[in-house]
């Protein structure tokens, strides 16, 4: 991936978009999540807290196993069952933490939508991909078979698919990962939801095929005024998509702001080790390797009363092992009791 | 597709061939002269070569193979050395007894096993899986035989419900015929069922955690088409395979249940014809049954591909 530099495209936002005052489109309050498993209770996500606007893309940033697609999943209920969740959900004021099988079965893929990480696995082998998208309109639509077809070749038309005439009724292994990722992205905005959810979506692809998922991602965006929430690790696909970014470390979201400022300013120094830890052109000339971040991110039985980043951080006080740091600031919110202030380019 | 069909088709005759020589040998390297079978008390020399003249036995094997084989095709399979009847014509009256109390089976094991190992799969770690599981074991382990004595015993005579033996063809009276092999093709379908279940349960739950069964249940789409459209359907591709391989013991499950029900199938006829060592009989059976067998799995391939289009449209290509 090219050097992880933010494209001006605050101004070129959607049709939808709403100035940062108005009501969010997905509000989540509070979001914990915890897994049952055999040797006791294990905490992935902690009072996670972050909103996203009409037409807004919001990335959602971390190191694997940091609780961004448990975030993710949680959110319309998706986990399996030795999940707890608690907190709120709110999707355009409709609660759903706790909302019944129902309620949330009619707004999965109405309201919200997914798209995976998997495009190989994701689709199931024995239907036609036309099949698969036209099931969401039927289910939630009620168009017939005949109807729903007819609309699963527009919308793979939408998303870029060449002769969709003929594709539709192909099955998934005929199709690249590439391919069947807009499939998936074609299932997925078959009924105009307002938040698509984009879990990973172009991490099991090869590079040449990301920027064709990131556009087509960024037209629907301006097309049709989605809000998107992406799940991703690689910094090179929030600068290219994502309005505004919320690092997450060991289910904590430990900062947030808008995409320039985060690149610009990293506060939190397990941001600007991500930063530092991304390849980019000219700016390890010399050292020949990447700065890394001595250690993991830890399996937490329970969450500490502490700053969870505290035994890797270059920049740990006392402080930080006896009280957790909450995220404060307004635009560009920070949970640290010593974050970086001089810009990180300078080091 | 039909390069495929015809690909299978050749290596199906292929495989035919080879058991037509195995049968064939394998009868003839049975201990015991034939001659001397058919001869009984008489040992008179003179006879006993007048008997091996007049069924070739005399003759090279490589010529009595090619008279076996010449004559099965025109669909002759000799004359029964006990009887003196058209082995054909023996085969005719048996086979479809036998065909029909087998399918009658597999259509039982089918609905039993699938729907158990589905509420196994879906209600795992809960009573319903246990009950499942319970049952499977049962299935498994108690042997036919004795199922098929104590149905008779408390079913039949004691509570009157299903005969005891016998068989009415099918097209004589429909009712009969059926209310005859009930009892039969439960028996018969009853281990089978708990492999299948066995089976469907562990393909289901592996097709349940499957990344695709993620995207169905995000679609927003109801239990019934998750389960029922999306998981099933990826796990009858393996409980096709393990109905295809378990049609053998089904064969075999067939000799006892038409012996224990009187049925006057094709195991019967088996049992028979080795008991009264009626050669001809016991060639012409044996290759009947691998002929099925051949068959069978042919059709399980071609089902196959019916249901995982990956299968097909390879073949396409």
């Amino acid at each position: 991936m090219s050097m992880p530099m933010p494209k001006a495209n605050n101004g070129s936002a959607g049709p939808g978009r709403s100035s940062a005052s108005a009501a969010p489109v997905l509000r989540v309050r509070d979001l914990s999540v915890t897994f049952r498993t055999e040797d006791g209770r294990i905490s992935a996500v902690d009072n996670v807290d972050f909103e996203v606007a009409d037409g807004e893309v919001l990335a959602v940033v971390g190191e694997s196993g940091c609780g961004k697609s448990v975030t993710a999943m949680s959110l319309a209920g998706l986990l399996p069952r030795t999940a707890t969740v608690e907190g709120s959900v709110q999707l355009d004021g409709v609660e759903l933490i706790g909302a019944g099988k129902r309620t949330l079965r009619s707004i999965r893929g109405r309201e919200i939508a997914y798209i995976f990480q998997e495009p190989m696995t994701s689709l199931n082998p024995v239907f036609t991909v036309g099949r698969q998208i036209g099931e969401v309109l039927g289910v939630h639509n009620g168009l017939s078979r005949a109807a729903a077809r007819r609309r699963a070749v527009e919308l793979l038309k939408l998303v870029g698919i060449p002769s969709a005439e003929r594709r539709v009724d192909d099955y998934p292994h005929q199709l690249s990962g590439g391919m069947r990722q807009r499939v998936m992205i074609a299932m997925a905005v078959a009924c105009d939801p307002k938040v698509l959810i984009a879990d990973e979506p172009t991490t099991a692809l090869d590079v040449t095929i990301q920027a064709g998922i990131l556009d087509v991602l960024r037209e629907l965006r301006e097309r049709l005024g989605t809000s998107i929430v992406l799940i991703t690790h690689d910094l090179g696909v929030v600068a290219d998509l994502a309005d505004r970014v919320a690092v997450m470390y060991a289910g904590r979201v430990v900062e947030t702001a808008e995409v320039h400022d985060l690149f610009a300013r990293p506060t939190h120094p397990y941001t600007a080790g991500l930063l530092g830890a991304s390849p980019s052109a000219g700016r390890h000339a010399g050292t020949d390797r990447l700065n890394e971040i001595p250690g993991l991110v830890p399996v937490l039985a329970e969450q500490p009363d502490a700053c969870t980043f505290a035994d890797r951080c270059p920049r740990a006080l006392d402080t930080c092992t006896t009280k957790q740091p909450l995220l404060t600031g307004d635009a560009h919110q920070v949970a640290c009791w010593n974050p970086v202030r001089e810009p990180v380019e300078a080091r | 597709m039909r390069r495929y069909l015809l690909g299978r088709l050749w290596q199906s005759a292929v495989t035919l061939l080879l058991a037509t020589i195995v049968v064939f040998l394998g009868v003839r390297a049975l201990p015991g002269d034939p001659a001397l079978a058919l001869a009984g008390e008489d040992r008179d020399p003179e006879s006993l070569r007048a008997i091996r003249e007049q069924y070739g036995l005399d003759d090279s094997l490589l010529v009595q193979f090619w008279q076996f084989v010449s004559h099965a095709v025109r669909g002759d399979l000799g004359t029964s050395i006990r009887t003196g009847e058209s082995v054909t014509g023996m085969l005719r009256g048996a086979l479809p007894v036998t065909l029909e109390l087998s399918m009658l089976a597999i259509a039982v094991a089918g609905l039993v096993g699938v729907g158990a190992g589905v509420i196994a799969a879906v209600y795992r770690g809960r009573p319903a899986e246990w009950a499942a599981n319970a049952l499977a074991l049962l299935g498994l382990s108690v042997p036919n035989f004795w199922l098929g004595l104590m149905a008779i015993l408390y079913l039949s005579v004691a509570m009157g419900l299903f005969p005891a033996s016998g068989f009415v063809p099918f097209f004589e009276d429909p009712i009969a015929n059926l209310h005859h092999l009930v009892l039969p093709a439960l028996i018969l379908g009853t281990g089978l069922a708990a492999v299948i279940m066995r089976q469907t349960r562990s393909s289901m739950l592996d097709a349940l955690s499957a990344d695709y069964i993620r995207t169905a249940e995000a679609k927003g789409l109801p239990s019934s088409a998750v389960i029922g459209r999306h998981a099933l359907r990826n796990s009858l591709i393996v409980v096709v395979t393990i109905v295809g391989l378990q049609l053998g013991a089904l064969i075999s499950g067939a000799v006892v249940t038409e012996r224990i029900f009187a049925l006057p199938g094709f195991g019967k006829l088996t049992v028979d014809a080795v008991f009264q060592r009626d050669y001809p009989v016991i060639q012409a059976v044996v290759l009947v049954t691998a002929t099925a067998y051949i068959v069978i799995n042919l059709l399980v391939d071609l089902l196959y591909s019916v249901i995982d289009p990956r299968i097909r449209v390879r073949g396409e290509a």
